[in-house]
């Protein structure tokens, strides 16, 4: 099984959650999240005082996959979250060694 | 009995009572989210402290043997004694009065509770809660009352000529000179100026300058003491200055610094209604549009002062209510006009602009010196007995939790918990 990680922009994540059901994922956990990457942060101003903000509110979305599963599902949320702008995130596969549903005690693939 | 009058002073009385949680929210917004209940507890606990200490002792201070030209009242009234519901009438300092006694000292004691709980913007995020009840408290019967007495209690600056409508001098440039003095013993925040202090929630600010925009109708047309032309041309005068001032920060911060603000709105809206304070009933209604506009074009530019001299006031009450109160302290010297209010003669001379020569504006620089001086001397000296005495700060660490938790063992916003 592979675990499919993307950091997407906050507007976007609800078109990514559809391309995904449309592509026929079961589920996802969906986080808020703040970090940096080459977009960079932002400036504040509060009565004349600036203030740098380096961390950027972005959305972080999880799905576990089969193995055969995992490059299509990254290829939707990438063309799903698309901007062509600085900022548009990005998505990353890793391994999962175990998966287990906790109300059946299903493992592995019949639990994704 | 003017039944009229003493319903309008009835009302502005709770109107002005309700600028202090109106000043809460105000300051609370603009403090980080750890230290928010400590800087709500501060304001309102001067609603519990400051009135029973007005009964007991510090009315009679402001307002005993009043209209002896002097520095003090007495204490002919420590626990309101005479002080009740007749109309005083006769030939005494009060006689003018056509409300009950006991409701002008029930308003009055509305601006000592205020005074005193505009000093915690400057010292937010660090003062010792013990440390700053004895302070407002001593505060209160040793600089408040004095200066109240000076000017509304026929002291020394009324018989001088000096002209103060609502407290341009007692009460704002009495509370900023106040919150210098505190800030330089007490030291600055933790961190200050290199991390950044960004306001926690600006929606409470926006709040709470509506509170205090509104409450300020009480404050500055109650003044008039009776609901008549002068209180009339106060509230105009009060809501146009407001309005001119807004605008005038906020082209100010968006020439200097690019965009134009809720805080600035906010904070332009505030520094009119400080500056208007002590022209309210004295000054015509364009007047009272240019003396806002130049409120807030100063008190934006007055921002800088405590980066370029290194004092931590954390949230301007120096920039807004010092240099606000000046600035409208000055301008009544130029504005005063007896069309406004025919007492301006026989009290005063009229403004420089308005036909009356250089005087007034010579007792309004001498009564706002005066004020900012005694203020400042008194208030340092306090701060320091405190700070040698009980200690003003809290430690390192309790200031790294934050007031909410080391100070009153309760957090403002819980939805961070699970449940």
């Amino acid at each position: 099984m592979k675990l499919i990680t993307a950091i997407v922009k906050p507007f976007k994540a609800d078109e990514v959650k559809e391309a995904l059901k449309e592509a026929g994922v079961q589920g996802m956990t969906v986080t808020e999240v703040q970090g940096f990457g080459r977009q960079g942060g932002h400036t504040e101003v509060y009565r004349g005082a600036e203030y740098t903000v380096d961390f950027v509110p972005k959305i972080r979305i999880e799905v576990v996959a089969d193995v055969t599963d995992a490059e299509r599902i990254a290829d939707v949320i990438v063309s799903a979250a698309r901007t062509g702008k600085i900022g548009d995130g990005k998505v990353w596969i890793t391994d999962v060694d175990r998966v287990l549903r906790i109300r059946t005690g299903e493992r592995d693939n019949d639990a994704v | 009995m003017d039944t009229g009058n003493t319903a309008w002073v009835l009302i502005s009385t709770a109107l002005v009572l309700f600028m202090t949680p109106g000043l809460a929210f105000f300051y609370g917004g603009m403090v980080r989210a750890k230290h928010m209940l400590g800087m709500l507890m501060q304001n309102f606990f001067a609603m519990g402290l400051l009135s029973v200490i007005w009964v007991l002792v510090a009315f009679s201070l402001a307002f005993g043997d009043a209209g002896n030209g002097g520095v003090i009242g007495n204490l002919d009234h420590i626990g309101f004694t005479d002080v009740g519901g007749e109309v005083l009438g006769g030939d005494g300092f009060f006689g003018f009065l056509t409300i009950p006694f006991v409701l002008f000292a029930a308003y009055q004691m509305t601006f000592a509770i205020i005074t005193p709980a505009l000093i915690t913007g400057a010292t937010a995020d660090r003062l010792k809660f013990g440390a700053y009840a004895v302070f407002i408290a001593v505060w209160l019967v040793a600089v408040y009352a004095p200066v109240a007495h000076w000017v509304f209690g026929g002291g020394w600056l009324a018989e001088m000529g000096a002209l103060d409508f609502a407290g341009g001098a007692v009460v704002h440039i009495n509370a900023g000179a106040a919150a210098l003095a505190v800030v330089l013993v007490l030291g600055r925040r933790k961190g200050w100026p290199d991390e950044a202090m960004p306001p926690h929630s600006l929606p409470w600010t926006l709040i709470g300058t509506g509170i205090l925009w509104f409450g300020w109708a009480g404050f500055n047309a109650g003044s008039a003491l009776g609901a008549d032309g002068i209180a009339a041309q106060a509230i105009l005068n009060t809501f146009v200055a407001a309005a001119a001032a807004m605008l005038g920060w906020l082209l100010a911060e968006r020439l200097k610094d690019g965009h134009a603000t809720t805080l600035g709105g906010a904070s332009g809206a505030v520094a009119g209604l400080v500056a208007i304070t002590p022209c309210a009933g004295f000054v015509g209604s364009m007047p009272a549009i240019l003396i806002g506009f130049a409120a807030g074009v100063v008190c934006f530019l007055a921002l800088g002062l405590k980066r370029m001299f290194r004092f931590d006031d954390s949230l301007d009450v120096i920039a807004v209510h010092l240099v606000g109160g000046l600035v409208g302290s000055l301008l009544l010297g130029l504005f005063a006009d007896a069309k406004v209010n025919p007492a301006v003669p026989d009290i005063s001379n009229e403004g420089l602009l308005t036909g009356g020569g250089i005087d007034l504006l010579f007792d309004q620089a001498v009564a706002s010196f005066a004020t900012l001086a005694y203020s400042f001397v008194a208030s340092f000296i306090i701060a320091k007995v405190i700070d040698a005495t009980m200690g003003l700060r809290i430690t390192s660490d309790e200031e790294d939790r934050g007031m909410d938790l080391s100070l009153h063992a309760e957090n403002a916003y819980a939805y961070g918990d699970f449940g």
